[in-house]
């Protein structure tokens, strides 16, 4: 586990994002404009849905998918549960904020899921494709847990009919979801037609994206130490560190009760302790517009998406590998 | 030459919340507005920037609108209806416009 960690600690990925991290937190000039960083997550995304969709098409589907589908959904319903048990408990955060940051980590990041792909890669796995569609359906459902636990302790308010909408065809699912459907329709010969275009460039540009990632996580983390670090108590940080864990136990356990291969195992693991950034901050903004952004923004980007870059990767790997047998 | 007054409503809100801004403003019967991105500041909420950002959780924009003085207050009802629990400002100038049968 210790030498899966080293390895990972070096690779270009992580340099990138600790690159960024660190020129953040020394208040460089160095940035990067918001067309760039929307098109490289564009890519990625495209990228990463495409070559699902084509490994689909070259194994074929099973009832594998519909088991880690249905896995995945519990998983993104019921984290919220735990997290926001778990804030109340340990953290200061209102009803508001915890119920908003408890909808983060039941949803996933797809930039680490991105990342693990590429740890799956190096590490001689073959996940399963389809674990590109988990990884779309569990955006939601973490966001109706996170409703309902504010409904449940009495600050509920009607949900906008067109909020669900929004949620389940925001880009990034959309994008997904379509690259995994033309991968698979297109097969091996679609992937050897734009092999030059998704294959080889594909790490560098998630490089300079983590690169990105690791600016903005940095940002994050000067405004929360210059305010005197008031919006994050202890309890909000050591919350963000346990929660992957505890989410990436559960998601290898499912993954390995579903009958995935380790390298799904490994997936599984990463969507269970991986945190939103993109999608369930905005649909917050719409739904709860009184809790703190800096609070969950701070946390999944600041706090666990590093952990995980680093630390949490090898860790759900070496669990995949230890729960798999491999 | 012919000058007339007018009020100028700058609205700085969430970038999340545009759509629902500009069909409300469109229920209300005002027919233009110019929406322009704001690139970064800082207020109650704390500082922010859109650089290098991915989603539009921590934007802003500006919706722009020109209108008579007259049908100020419907358009006002109709934007604090949307704006009222989010973070934003509302900003009222006197201004002039030329053909004021476009507003």
């Amino acid at each position: 586990m210790l030498d899966l960690a080293a390895a990972n600690l070096l690779s270009p990925m992580v340099l990138c994002f600790g690159l960024g991290l660190l020129a953040a937190l020394l208040r460089s000039d160095l940035t990067i404009p918001e067309a760039v960083a929307k098109g490289m997550s564009i890519y990625l995304l495209f990228a990463i849905g495409f070559k699902g969709g084509v490994a689909v098409a070259e194994n074929g589907i099973d009832a594998g998918l519909a088991l880690a589908i249905g896995a995945g959904v519990l998983l993104s319903f019921g984290l919220p549960v735990i997290a926001f048990t778990l804030l109340q408990r340990i953290s200061g955060l209102s009803v508001l904020d915890a119920a908003a940051v408890a909808a983060h980590y039941g949803s996933i990041s797809i930039v680490t899921f991105v990342a693990a792909t590429s740890v799956t890669e190096a590490a001689g796995l073959r996940p399963e494709g389809y674990m590109v569609a988990v990884a779309a359906a569990m955006e939601a459902p973490a966001i109706l847990s996170a409703l309902w636990l504010v409904a449940r302790n009495g600050q509920g308010r009607a949900m906008e009919p067109d909020l669900l909408r929004e949620i389940l065809l925001n880009g990034s699912i959309v994008l997904l979801i379509g690259s995994f459907v033309i991968g698979w329709i297109t097969g091996p010969q679609g992937l050897t037609e734009i092999s030059a275009f998704i294959t080889a460039p594909f790490k560098g540009v998630l490089c300079l994206f983590l690169l990105d990632m690791g600016l903005v996580a940095g940002r994050g983390l000067r405004a929360n130490r210059q305010g005197g670090g008031k919006v994050l108590d202890r309890g909000a940080i050591a919350f963000a560190l346990i929660m992957p864990l505890i989410g990436g136990g559960l998601g290898a356990l499912a993954g390995a009760g579903v009958g995935l291969s380790t390298g799904g195992v490994m997936l599984m693991a990463t969507l269970g302790a991986s945190a939103s950034y993109i999608a369930v901050p905005a649909a917050m903004r719409v739904a709860l517009p009184e809790a703190n952004p800096s609070v969950y923004l701070t946390l999944s980007l600041g706090v666990t998406f590093p952990f995980n870059l680093t630390i949490g990767l090898p860790a759900y790997l070496w669990l995949a590998q230890t729960l798999n047998g491999a | 030459m012919q000058m007339h007054p007018a009020k100028r409503v700058e609205i700085t809100i969430e970038a999340v919340m545009e759509r629902r801004l500009t069909e409300a403003l469109a229920g209300a019967g005002v027919t233009g507005w110019t929406v322009l991105p704001v690139m970064g500041g800082s207020g109650r909420s704390g500082v922010w920037s859109r650089e290098g950002q991915v989603g539009r959780a921590g934007g802003m924009v500006q919706v722009v609108c020109l209108i008579r003085p007259d049908r100020l207050d419907g358009l006002l009802d109709a934007a604090f209806a949307v704006v009222e629990r989010h973070i934003g400002v509302v900003c009222i100038t006197d201004c002039a416009v030329l053909r004021a049968e476009r507003f």
